[in-house]
């Protein structure tokens, strides 16, 4: 039993190594996709956020000649005045259009107003539909406020008023989130790409031992053996397996090496993902591989051709990667009927572990009996399926 | 030595073989003759256990081709129609592949894995990746796949099916060659002359049923047609509904 089993592991282990191609997008394509596109994001979002503080921001104002101040004011706060547009309408058209993020008007009346203690109108122009240009209205909007206020201070002092009692309430906000907690979210997108490379690493042995070998026609040969076919899908997901698990860690090293390149303390986060932890990743998910595994080879095993089979499997592709999407968007914590989830548990025990925070032995002990009790499931399933007349087509 | 005892296989509505008997013994080459889709591919695939029968019973050397799959998978050397090698291996490896499966000992492997090479004079290109072999090449190799365990029964399914005139004589020498060791060797074809040439009794089936089961000579007898080749058209009439 044990010794066919290994020859079966062992020739589509070479096999498998000897196709350069599938080869590639296997063990290059799934650990290398992820790091790449992850560092594109941190860094392009470490620009933004940089780039926002310190940038002259400019601002089309119509009317900039009846609110000198107010001008001088924004220039302090790097944001500089320029033309606008001629009019109410026009400055709308523009903002709609694109042309312009925002539109700052200052009607004539302003400085009148303001002498007299009236409420000195202007209007702020924006589209709050527009999320692109939100920062640049909210920056205006909150320089606006700014000189609101500092207009009040004095206005109170000249009437010598303590401008203190302009502020009743003195909020403090405290933040508990830790670098490391914020750096949960983004890096919670981590597991989707060690699914994700997991799954890539072991899809074309999947199909090659299924329906390539049938379409082949090495299928009939092998299954006149003088041995079970339960030896044959074993030795065949076992493959799969080890090529999983291979691309597996190949992901976990690749993001061990990016990150530390990736300018995270810049957006305050620091993430816990040290040797101890990528090796607690890996044993976490690699119960997980064989539910991936077993799962790859029942669907392969149902399609008829090498084509139909990538076909189905790119839908398996996406399927563990769902439950990870909608907790993530409804941002629900860790709970202990996640833990029988396989691909979410294994999420959320990864994204505890990124923010540092103590791991409940109990949830992970539940996502590894569950995943490894469904990986066997199927595993069984696998076999009862290959075992079928019908599996020659 | 193959027992065959009315043996039936239907897929669906299609009945492919309706009540097949025959015997191939040992140290005889046995023919299983037919047009297409006369039932004869079903029948060996049935033989080397890769289908179940509806009804009836075969053997491999007293080993039941159902209760026993096992035993009986262990006494067959088959070379299944279109039979496909592993390209990213070798010619020695996709060999090797099988002798390990079919259990033999590391320490034999080389040896018969060696002596199969040199009977089918694949030495040439047994080092070289089967990728891109041709049909000839592809064919000695799986059939070195099927012998490499010393099998006592051997069932080829149309193994001269896209060979050369060289490798077809080849093939022949060397089922003769199976037949002098006293093995078993049970073979299918559509090509009468072929047959004729090697067999020494010769099944021929159409429609899923046997038409006539004899030697050559007693076919020409049966039929009265002194032509072969008349003589498996007629054979043929006799089990076609018109």
């Amino acid at each position: 039993m044990m010794r066919t089993m290994l020859t079966v592991f062992y020739k589509e282990v070479l096999d498998n190594f000897r196709d350069r191609r599938t080869l590639a997008s296997a063990l290059l394509m799934g650990p290398i996709f992820g790091p790449v596109l992850f560092a594109f994001v941190i860094n392009l979002s470490v620009e933004r956020s940089l780039e926002d503080q310190e940038r002259t921001m400019d601002l089309p104002v119509i009317g900039q000649e009846y609110a000198p101040n107010l001008i001088a004011y924004l220039r302090s706060r790097n944001i500089d005045a320029v033309d606008g547009p001629r009019d109410l309408a026009a400055a709308m058209d523009a903002v709609k259009t694109g042309a312009h993020d925002i539109v700052l008007i200052i009607p004539k009346e302003f400085g009148e107003q303001l002498a007299n203690t009236i409420p000195a109108k202007i209007e702020l122009v924006s589209d709050q539909a527009n999320t692109d240009a939100d920062r640049d209205a909210r920056r205006a909007r909150s320089a606006l406020m700014s000189y609101n206020q500092l207009l009040a201070g004095t206005r109170v002092v000249a009437r010598g008023i303590n401008p203190q009692a302009l502020q009743p309430l003195n909020i403090d906000e405290v933040d508990v989130s830790t670098p490391s907690g914020r750096s949960a979210l983004l890096l919670g997108m981590m597991s989707y790409f060690f699914v994700f490379a997991a799954l890539m690493g072991g899809m074309y042995l999947a199909i090659d031992t299924t329906a390539g070998e049938r379409e082949r026609g090495s299928l009939e040969p092998l299954l006149s053996l003088p041995v079970t076919r339960d030896e044959l899908i074993l030795g065949k997901i076992a493959a799969t397996c080890l090529f999983m698990a291979l691309s597996l860690m190949l992901s976990l090293l690749a993001f061990y090496v990016s990150l530390r390149f990736m300018p995270l303390e810049r957006l305050g986060m620091t993430p816990n993902f040290g040797p101890g932890v990528v090796l607690a990743a890996l044993a976490i998910f690699l119960p997980f591989i064989l539910v991936g595994a077993a799962l790859m080879t029942l669907v392969a095993s149902f399609t008829k051709s090498y084509r139909e089979a990538q076909t189905w499997l790119s839908v398996v592709l996406i399927a563990p990667t769902m439950p990870i999407l909608i907790v993530s968007i409804l941002t629900l914590r860790p709970r202990l009927e996640f833990m029988f989830i396989p691909s979410l548990s294994q999420h959320l025990l990864l994204v505890d572990m990124v923010k540092n925070e103590p791991i409940n032995a109990l949830h992970v002990s539940i996502s590894v009996v569950s995943t490894l009790i469904l990986g066997i499931l199927l595993t069984w399933v696998c076999a009862r399926l290959y075992r079928r007349e019908g599996l020659l087509g | 030595m193959i027992k065959v005892q009315g043996i039936r296989k239907s897929f669906g509505k299609v009945h492919a073989v309706r009540g097949v008997s025959f015997d191939a013994p040992n140290g005889k080459i046995t023919g299983l003759l037919g047009p297409n889709g006369a039932g004869k591919s079903t029948t060996l695939r049935i033989l080397y256990t890769v289908l179940k029968p509806d009804a009836g019973k075969a053997s491999i050397d007293g080993a039941d081709v159902v209760t026993d799959s096992l035993a009986a998978r262990r006494r067959i050397g088959a070379l299944p129609h279109g039979a496909g090698l592993y390209p990213h291996l070798t010619a020695r490896e996709n060999i090797a592949y099988f002798a390990r499966l079919c259990g033999l000992d590391e320490a034999e492997i080389d040896d018969r894995v060696n002596d199969i090479v040199t009977l089918l004079e694949i030495g040439d290109f047994a080092e070289r990746r089967t990728k891109g072999f041709s049909q000839g090449q592809r064919t000695k190799v799986s059939l070195a796949r099927a012998l490499v365990h010393d099998p006592q029964n051997v069932i080829l399914d149309e193994p001269s099916n896209g060979l050369d005139v060289m490798a077809t004589r080849s093939l022949r020498e060397l089922i003769l060659k199976l037949k002098d060791d006293g093995r078993c060797v049970l073979f299918s074809s559509h090509v009468m002359q072929e047959v004729a040439a090697l067999c020494d009794d010769i099944c021929i089936i159409a429609n899923g049923l046997v038409a006539i089961d004899d030697s050559i000579d007693g076919i020409r007898e049966q039929t009265g047609c002194e032509d072969i080749e008349d003589a498996f058209v007629k054979a043929i009439h006799m089990v076609t509904p018109e």
